[in-house]
């Protein structure tokens, strides 16, 4: 019995927050728009039984869904989003794995500070940081102001309102997620591994390549599937820095709900999306569980 | 025709294999190595035994390049190793937590020396092949570290470690993580495998027991410096200190004034007490500071008073340590002095004569034991 409830727990938080809201979406998506509220059809009517149960599955479909081949900005949207998420998801390696390597290879007094430094900026609201980088690369900002005085550039530059802007907003936002993972791998790595590498003939740089980026493996990618299934589903990012060009699948999700008011549509669209994302998150779940595996 | 005995360092025409030249290391404050001189010769199996902090390891990293000596000089082979990095010597290291590629097979961890070189391939399997063999690893080419035991990881870090045939071996503390029986199978199938393939070892150990076993020479240090450097059983018979003596094996350590009489010299070391004669080469001055140092199982020890002994004290069993083949009885002489003499047990210990409290003789001749200066 105890055991029971032990299993049990975890699965009733599953089924509450994320079961029961994927059903509620999902029948949203096959009903169709209505001028009501809430404003889609057709809704349970419990008082008339088992005829209104008929009725109430006979009325859903998969229209919306249709709908969503039928207009190219969608599917648009999704490779949109796959690509900013992709590259994105590269460029946050690029720069996170220097910042985890140096870390795991500052002197261990130093290493609890530099991991706060990172952790630091959730300190305060992520829409507050956001509109720091609309100040900060906006054509009167602090960037733009800077070059200038520097005398690199004579015209401010236009980077706010581009996908620059969502790159850099992207980056900076998922940084950690990319850092930590990375630097817990890094951090055990064993130094003794190295100097067997050089001791075997390999330099500095070949050891880098045959050991430790190797070793990290499991760091990268878990900091990568960290980024990347977040990114795809980004809305507060690309409307906030990016501008009309930027077509992302979390943008086109939130005016389908609340300018065009129309749920279903929007539910669709949300399904989709999370049947995209299972993809890569079964392939991190996978990943973690080799992980453990080979530790234990 | 009678066998050579392997002796290069008594031969003054030889050229050593690794020479250190005044090498000194430092590490901020602390200095690790203070003004070392060594040779060590090639096809030598040479121990660096100390106590933890003694700066054997220094010595060794030394060695692999992977530390650059503060000055002095180090030259292996007659080549001044102050500018080449690890990559470029001719110099394999084992270490001491094995250091296996966790993400690589056992073929491939051993493979990966002989892969940087630019090898063909079929030359890199035939010597993987062979160093599996020698090592008796052939069943595990494919399994990954973390599948093999703990000796079988010994066993590829050591065939990891001579793939490339280095002129020279490190080995730091290769044996520390394996239990008695294996670490005793272990000492004789490297003395083997370093016979087999002509390499210079140098191993870095605390247990007396594996130089001992291992080496051809040992190399006593402590606090960066050699204190002494001679085959294992000179280091045993001849120690050349009290240190020495006192750490390798077990010794009883009389100090008293000497009293030099031509060949032999008499300590003297407690009042009402005959003096302890011994027989020395080294000089001693009249009433020079002197330590007498006996091994335990040189002191024989007997109910009755031994006649034709050089030495004889009387004395009371203290405390008697049963080993199973010997026994170590601690004897409290009046002065209190406490001196330690081991017999075998050849009969059975219901049979045993000598118990606690009893009045005992210790007796040896004079050759037992070593007079030391310092």
């Amino acid at each position: 019995m105890r055991r029971f409830i032990l299993i049990a727990v975890p699965y009733l938080w599953l089924a509450a927050l994320f079961l029961i809201p994927f059903v509620i979406v999902l029948k949203i998506s096959l009903s169709d728009v209505a001028l009501a509220r809430p404003p889609y059809m057709p809704q349970l009517d419990f008082a008339a039984g088992w005829d209104g149960f008929k009725s109430f599955f006979a009325a859903l479909d998969f229209e919306n869904f249709w709908f969503l081949t039928t207009d190219d900005l969608y599917w648009k949207a999704y490779l949109s989003s796959l690509r900013i998420a992709l590259t994105s998801t590269v460029m946050t390696l690029l720069v996170g794995y220097p910042i985890a390597y140096a870390m795991a290879r500052a002197a261990p007094e130093w290493r609890p500070t530099l991991l706060m430094l990172v952790i630091l900026p959730f300190w305060t609201s992520f829409l507050i940081r956001v509109y720091a980088w609309m100040g900060i690369l906006s054509n009167e900002g602090l960037l733009n102001q800077f070059l200038l005085w520097l005398g690199v550039i004579n015209e401010p530059l236009t980077i706010l309102n581009t996908n620059t802007a969502v790159y850099i907003g992207i980056v900076y936002t998922y940084l950690p997620f990319m850092i930590l993972p990375i630097y817990s791998a890094l951090e055990r790595l064993d130094d003794s591994l190295l100097e067997a590498a050089e001791d075997l003939g390999c330099s500095r740089l070949s050891a880098f390549w045959l050991v430790t980026i190797p070793l990290s493996k499991n760091g990268i990618i878990a900091g990568c599937f960290l980024v990347f299934i977040p990114v795809i589903g980004e809305f507060v990012i690309p409307s906030l820095l990016g501008g009309s060009g930027t077509l992302m699948i979390g943008k086109v999700l939130w005016e389908e709900f609340f300018s065009n008011r129309d749920w279903p549509v929007a539910s669709a669209v949300a399904v989709i999306l999370l049947l995209i994302l299972v993809i890569p998150i079964i392939l991190f779940q996978r990943n973690e569980q080799k992980q453990r595996e080979a530790e234990g | 025709m009678s066998q050579t005995v392997f002796a290069p360092w008594e031969n003054p025409t030889e050229k050593p294999l690794i020479q250190f030249k005044n090498v000194t290391k430092r590490f901020g404050d602390f200095t690790a190595i203070d003004d070392l001189t060594q040779d060590i010769f090639a096809r030598e199996f040479f121990a660096l035994l100390g106590p933890s902090g003694c700066g054997k390891t220094t010595m060794m990293r030394m060695l692999a390049g992977f530390e650059a000596p503060t000055q002095g000089q180090i030259f292996i082979a007659g080549q001044d190793m102050a500018k080449i990095p690890p990559n470029k010597r001719a110099v394999n290291m084992m270490f001491q937590s094995y250091a296996l590629f966790p993400h690589l097979s056992v073929w491939e961890n051993i493979a990966f020396g002989l892969k940087r070189e630019g090898k063909d391939k079929d030359t890199i399997a035939a010597r993987v092949e062979e160093m599996l063999r020698l090592t008796r690893l052939s069943k595990f080419a494919k399994r990954k570290p973390h599948q093999i035991s703990g000796g079988q990881r010994q066993r590829v870090a050591l065939a990891r470690s001579l793939a490339k045939a280095p002129k020279l071996l490190l080995l730091d503390e290769p044996l520390g993580a394996l239990d008695k029986k294996l670490r005793q199978d272990t000492q004789f199938e490297l003395m083997d495998i370093q016979e087999k393939t002509g390499t210079t070892f140098v191993i870095v150990t605390h247990d007396q027991e594996e130089a001992m076993t291992v080496a051809s020479r040992v190399a006593v240090m402590d606090e960066g410096q050699i204190i002494q450097v001679a085959t294992p059983a000179q280091i045993y018979e001849a120690p050349n200190s009290v240190y020495v003596a006192d750490f390798i094996g077990d010794v009883n350590i009389i100090s008293g004034r000497a009293k030099p009489n031509g060949e032999k010299v008499a300590t003297q070391w407690a009042e009402g007490q005959p003096d302890i004669i011994g027989t020395t080469a080294t000089k001693f001055d009249a009433g020079q500071e002197i330590h007498f140092a006996i091994r335990p199982e040189k002191v024989a020890i007997s109910t009755e008073e031994p006649q034709d002994a050089a030495n004889r004290v009387r004395g009371r069993v203290l405390d008697i340590a049963y080993l199973g083949n010997i026994s170590t009885y601690h004897v409290e002489l009046p002065t209190g002095h406490v001196i330690k003499a081991q017999t075998a047990n050849t009969r059975r210990l219901s049979r045993r004569q000598i118990t606690w409290e009893d009045p005992v003789w210790l007796s040896w001749t004079d050759t037992a034991g070593v007079l030391l200066e310092r």
